[in-house]
């Protein structure tokens, strides 16, 4: 979590400036705003701190300009920003559907349940297991919460060992345990003579490497793809572990748990952000998915982001680490603010919590799993990106955090129960009449 | 069936569609996300006209083979209009967008045009109408099976690649004609815009004739494509300029020599 001195030095000259301008800032409201005046503060300081590469020109630009050019810049920023997401959002969920349709372990329903939806669902009456399935996700939401409030108990008693530990457990767990059981799994599908030796190697090379990424240092596209593979990784065995029904109904409460977390003044994760922005220190180390572009320290610094943007999207993936620790998965919804804070070309690129990469692909994993309709998987795809989409343009617009996850998945939910019964029929009889529309 | 049908059917409809992505779209975020809006919006006229599809078949009667045809139809009528709503719905959304921005901006340029967003969304249109349609047919080819061993025809993989083919092509042209003629308020090209898509959706009722259908639409496919690169600002001068190389803007613009 330690830059190396020399970059260390200027990029917290910067960071510094960021944070003296907007030290603690105490709400979410007031993020955007205070962001700005320190816009205006770090251009003017721009052309004296040294070690920085950035094009003049733009530099200079921005600094004269009138609104007009910065809005142009704007959208071009956000559009940027946006792809920047949309792209490794696509990469997991692709992925996770290839893994379902491919092998079919992670389809297969087991007898085995995840202890927090302890109620089975009997397919035989509907009343009983919708019944049942609420009472999974009262199950699984009090256990999220209480898990959430435990990490801001810990947090706000200092007790970081226990965290750093715990963090460190969990991705041990991740990258060893889960890696091994799919690779095993790809193995049998594909009817793979492997030796244990080779095994072991592979995932001992894989894990280490893993774990050094994303705990300590390693180049960006190295970081962003294990956590890709640790999202998707997570999403499966969720596909795999939760019952039918109780994984929607989880996902809608998810979300809503999700909108009241972040928008109410009370919920432990503002808590937790303002803590930490109290204390002037970054949270946890990256389980935030970082599309960082050009860092001044380089792409070696994963724990960069521990920043003022970083904090809400760490804590949020800490979540998923705390849950994953148990064997099960309770992830969580992330929290995630968009910060597109257009620090020109050092624009720290935006972050998304790993928690909104693993309800996604929950969500178009569970579309892929039931039916094997291609339709319907495509058309969550579009959902959750139509989605993320808004989401940004919500942020663009209100300049307040939001969370990522509400609006993608009522869009994914809608549109996965209305193409699988109402567009599928359709789609099937005009393809075998053959009539095109 | 198999590997190799599989690839060439995907090949055919998709390959022109995924290289004009990759040569003009991809590298722009602001066009990818209008590509994947309009990709959106014609799924969402998609769903409302299977909505009215699905209520009348439930109230139908279900035994009668024609009466379902018939529905059918009705089906396929309902959803090229409502298609064709939503592309103006679409149209309306995004002139309102590009004036709000403009108004935000005080600059004279928009970052994105209007004609740059005629493509983009025609072309999301017809990628997603083209998924749509083909790629359960394309997961099928994957596996086992004996293509029409029952009596129907044995060319259902390919006939239904080179349909997606122009239908994807299709949209595209109808997007570019149908935002040119609505910023120009020539009612009548609108009209033929739909008429046409109405006459390539009607077309495919004789399928597995397949002569029946897949040349009409190829034709309108043709004329569609010129009049579209008409309506961009295209001219045979243009295009002699360019296929002899002596067009100066785009060899500015590449910096390349004469």
């Amino acid at each position: 979590m330690n830059t190396s001195d020399s970059e260390e030095d200027s990029y917290n000259e910067r960071s510094a400036l960021v944070q003296c301008e907007s030290p603690t800032i105490p709400s979410y409201n007031q993020d955007h705003d205070v962001s700005l005046p320190q816009q205006t503060d770090t251009k003017r300081r721009r052309p004296v701190s040294s070690g920085l590469d950035e094009p003049g020109p733009v530099e200079r630009e921005r600094a004269s300009t009138p609104d007009g050019e910065e809005e142009e810049l704007t959208l071009k920023y956000g559009a940027k920003h946006v792809i920047m997401l949309f792209i490794p959002v696509t990469l997991c969920m692709v992925v996770v559907v290839a893994t379902i349709k491919s092998v079919s372990f992670y389809t297969e329903k087991s007898s085995q349940r995840l202890i927090y939806t302890p109620f089975e669902e009997d397919p035989n009456s509907v009343g009983q297991r919708l019944l049942n399935s609420f009472l999974n996700t009262i199950v699984m939401i009090s256990v999220i919460v209480f898990m959430t409030i435990i990490l801001v108990v810990l947090y706000k008693y200092r007790c970081y060992k226990v965290i750093h530990g715990w963090l460190i457990l969990s991705s041990l767990m991740l990258l060893f345990w889960f890696s091994f059981m799919y690779l095993g799994e790809v193995f049998k599908t594909y009817n793979v003579a492997m030796d244990y030796p080779t095994l072991v190697m592979i995932i001992w090379n894989f894990g280490v490497v893993g774990m050094i990424c994303i705990h300590w240092k390693g180049p960006l596209r190295l970081q962003q793809a294990y956590l890709i593979v640790i999202s998707a990784l997570m999403a499966l065995i969720f596909i795999k572990y939760l019952p039918e029904w109780s994984a929607w109904v989880i996902l809608g409460a998810i979300s809503i748990y999700d909108l009241i977390a972040v928008l109410c003044p009370k919920g432990p994760l503002r808590m937790l952000v303002e803590t930490a922005q109290e204390r002037n220190e970054p949270i946890f180390p990256a389980l935030i998915y970082s599309s960082a572009m050009v860092w001044m320290v380089g792409m070696a610094d994963s724990s960069n982001p521990g920043s003022a943007d970083g904090r809400l999207r760490n804590e949020g993936g800490a979540r998923a680490q705390e849950e994953e620790e148990s064997e099960d998965d309770v992830a969580h919804g992330g929290r995630r603010r968009y910060s597109a804070e257009e620090d020109l070309e050092e624009d720290r690129g935006v972050k998304l919590g790993l928690g909104d990469f693993i309800f996604y692909s929950v969500l178009v994993g569970k579309a892929a799993a039931t039916g094997g309709d291609w339709n319907t998987t495509l058309a969550c795809f579009v959902a959750i990106l139509i989605g993320l989409c808004l989401t940004l343009l919500l942020l663009a617009i209100f300049k307040k955090a939001l969370p990522a996850l509400p609006i993608s998945i009522t869009f994914g939910l809608v549109f996965y129960f209305s193409t699988d019964n109402l567009v599928r029929p359709f789609m099937d009889s005009l393809a075998s009449h053959q009539y095109y529309i | 069936m198999t590997v190799a049908v599989f690839f060439g059917c995907t090949f055919i409809a998709f390959g022109p569609a995924v290289a004009l992505f990759v040569f003009t779209i991809a590298r722009d975020p602001l066009r990818v996300i209008f590509l994947i809006a309009g990709a959106f919006f014609w799924l969402v006229s998609l769903l409302l006209s299977s909505l009215v599809w699905f209520i009348t078949v439930q109230i139908s009667n279900k035994n009668s083979a024609t009466q379902q045809t018939g529905l059918l139809i009705f089906g396929v009528v309902l959803s090229v209009l409502l298609q064709e709503t939503f592309r103006y719905g679409y149209y309306r959304l995004l002139k309102k967008a590009n004036e709000g921005l403009l108004a935000l901006s005080q600059e004279d340029t928009m970052p994105i045009s209007i004609r740059q967003l005629a493509y983009v969304s025609g072309l999301g249109f017809g990628f997603m109408s083209g998924a749509f349609s083909v790629v359960n047919i394309l997961s099928d080819s994957l596996g086992p099976g004996t293509v029409g061993i029952h009596g129907d025809s044995q060319h259902y993989f390919i006939s239904s690649a080179f349909m997606t083919l122009a239908i994807i092509l299709l949209h595209m042209f109808w997007g570019v004609v149908f935002f040119e003629s609505c910023e120009r308020q020539r009612w009548w090209a609108l009209g033929a815009v739909v008429l046409s898509h109405l006459v390539v959706s009607c077309v495919t009722f004789v399928n597995p004739h397949y002569q029946g259908s897949l040349i009409p639409t190829y034709i309108i496919l043709s004329v569609m494509a010129a009049w579209a690169y008409l309506c961009a600002g295209g001219s045979l001068r243009n295009l002699k300029l360019c296929l002899t190389c002596k067009d100066k803007d785009f060899l500015l613009a590449n910096h390349r020599p004469r």
